[in-house]
């Protein structure tokens, strides 16, 4: 397999099957470990981390979830190939950066994936469509425990599993749902949300753009503890939370279709017009209008095209996933031209 | 003791400064102590934001100093203030060497430092009653609290009969 083969392919996590598929959009559950008796990415040699690299990669490769993956030295990827994998999730900006000594593991379905030398030596992590936590907790689980078999990993009866950054200490467990908020959004409810789940070991953030900052009104959230709970409490409370606040995304999603019907149906129609005929249109707008056109199809004022289809259509508009179609590098304005007509590509089929 | 930068005030703050190993002091008076300090703030990224947690004061005096100065992992060679500066421990071994400012740290960051989770296979069964021992023993504390005295007795009970079993089996899991 290669990194182009996944351009053709959907993602397995993008299908927009899952439970609540129409608010949560992926489930993500990701585990922090360490090799015993390897110092840490950042304090370890170049030969050192070689010699990690080499390590993980062949416990991965005796493991029957990921024998079949793509194994990849980051340094052997070009910039553009980075940041299309970035784009898709399947490893982090930082593991992009300084590549020397960096892997990367993608299962063929793009379930799992391993970034190896990054912060840890090992972040394994399982994508799931839908609000699917416990189901990407089982395969998580599975796999680590099948790699634990053939590596030791730093471990301490107090502490927990070992991480070079204390809040990652203990369970090494980070568990995130990708979740539209557009009603809760609208009504000016977003800042309630996260001052509630900050109170609870949880944390939130916009998925597009830089910070807390929501385009689109995509949100990450996230538990923020790891250490002095189980994973089971910790997925439990997740899981709770979010449930929560998908049926309030809902009450509010019906009550603005009842109270407003006419301006919510205004502003939708008229997204999903300016993306069948837009010219040049650029990634920020894109994820705007697709975000509309996304709560359109759910409202039921949008009855001709399916959220799969949306989703699909808000990874490739991605900046390195347009370069990756066109088989060439392209300028920022180059792509928002790219990106139009692709948008018009999409929706027209 | 007149003040290093201005030498004019009287020197009030003793600052001691530890890069790479190499302990710097310098005597400050409260002006320039502030400035010192703004300068050292400005330098600082997101992992100081970290360990900001532990250390509140922008200025780190000699006194405050004194009990992070010694601490130095003997594995990989990392300080305390080396792990300060970047947020990020240098190996497992960091975690002994640095552990009571560490626990008060995770405790600030997690509001624990006492893991309860998954382990790994090997001495899977002692791990797991060390870690039911301290759960229990967490319970008895918070019934202790809520004065539930009876309760808490036949917990105290229970707690003392595990730890009877734990000191029997102990010995060959430490390092798991």
């Amino acid at each position: 397999m290669k990194i182009n083969d996944f351009i053709t392919k959907e993602s397995e996590w993008l299908k927009g099957e899952g439970p609540e598929s129409n608010i949560a959009i992926s489930t993500r559950v990701r585990l922090a470990r360490n090799i015993k008796g390897h110092l840490f990415f950042n304090r370890a040699s170049a030969e050192e981390r070689e010699k990690t690299l080499n390590t993980v990669f062949a416990a991965m490769k005796k493991n029957k979830y990921l024998n079949k993956s793509l194994f990849l030295k980051i340094k052997d990827t070009s910039p553009l190939d980075r940041q299309f994998l970035v784009e898709r999730h399947l490893m982090s900006k930082e593991h992009a950066q300084d590549v020397a000594q960096k892997g990367l593991v993608v299962e063929d379905k793009e379930i799992v994936s391993a970034m190896v030398n990054e912060e840890d030596h090992l972040r394994l992590q399982v994508m799931q469509s839908g609000f699917n936590v416990m189901e990407a907790w089982r395969i998580v689980d599975e796999i680590d425990t099948g790699l634990g078999q053939n590596i030791t990993f730093e471990y301490s009866n107090k502490f927990g599993y070992l991480t070079s950054c204390p809040t990652n200490t203990g369970t090494g467990l980070r568990a995130s749902v990708m979740l539209h908020l557009s009603a809760l959004a609208m009504t000016g409810q977003i800042e309630r949300v996260y001052e509630a789940i900050s109170k609870v070991g949880l944390t939130m953030r916009g998925f597009y753009g830089e910070g807390t900052d929501s385009l689109g009104d995509f949100f990450q959230i996230s538990n923020q503890v790891g250490l002095g709970h189980s994973e089971m409490d910790i997925l439990d409370n997740l899981q709770r939370i979010i449930s929560k606040i998908i049926t309030k995304e809902e009450v509010t999603r019906r009550e603005l279709f009842k109270k407003k019907e006419k301006e919510i149906a205004d502003g939708i129609y008229r997204s999903y017009g300016t993306l069948k005929s837009a010219r040049i249109i650029t990634s920020s707008e894109a994820v705007k209008l697709l975000s509309a056109v996304r709560l359109g199809i759910d409202s039921g004022f949008i009855k001709d095209l399916d959220i799969v289809k949306v989703n699909e259509i808000l990874l490739l508009t991605q900046p390195a996933h347009l370069q990756k179609i066109a088989g060439e590098t392209l300028g920022p304005y180059e792509r928002d031209i790219k990106r139009a007509e692709l948008v018009r590509r999409q929706l027209e089929k | 003791m007149k003040c290093n930068i201005c030498e004019i005030n009287e020197a009030t703050v003793h600052l001691t400064e530890v890069v790479n190993d190499e302990v710097t002091k310098m005597h400050l008076c409260e002006e320039c102590a502030k400035s010192k300090s703004q300068e050292m703030q400005s330098h600082f990224g997101l992992s100081d934001l970290l360990s900001g947690l532990v250390d509140l004061e922008p200025i780190v005096t000699e006194e405050e100093m004194g009990a992070e100065i010694g601490l130095k992992c003997p594995n990989c060679g990392m300080t305390y203030y080396d792990f300060q500066s970047t947020g990020k421990l240098g190996c497992g071994r960091c975690y002994e060497a640095f552990e009571p400012n560490l626990s008060e740290l995770l405790i600030k960051i997690h509001g624990s430092d006492k893991h309860v989770g998954k382990m790994p296979i090997k001495g899977e069964k002692v791990l797991k009653e060390q870690q039911d021992f301290q759960r229990l023993k967490n319970e008895l504390t918070k019934l202790i609290r809520a004065e539930e005295f009876e309760k808490a007795a036949l917990l105290r009970d229970r707690i003392k009969d595990l730890a009877g079993q734990l000191n029997g089996e102990e010995g060959d899991d430490e390092d798991q």
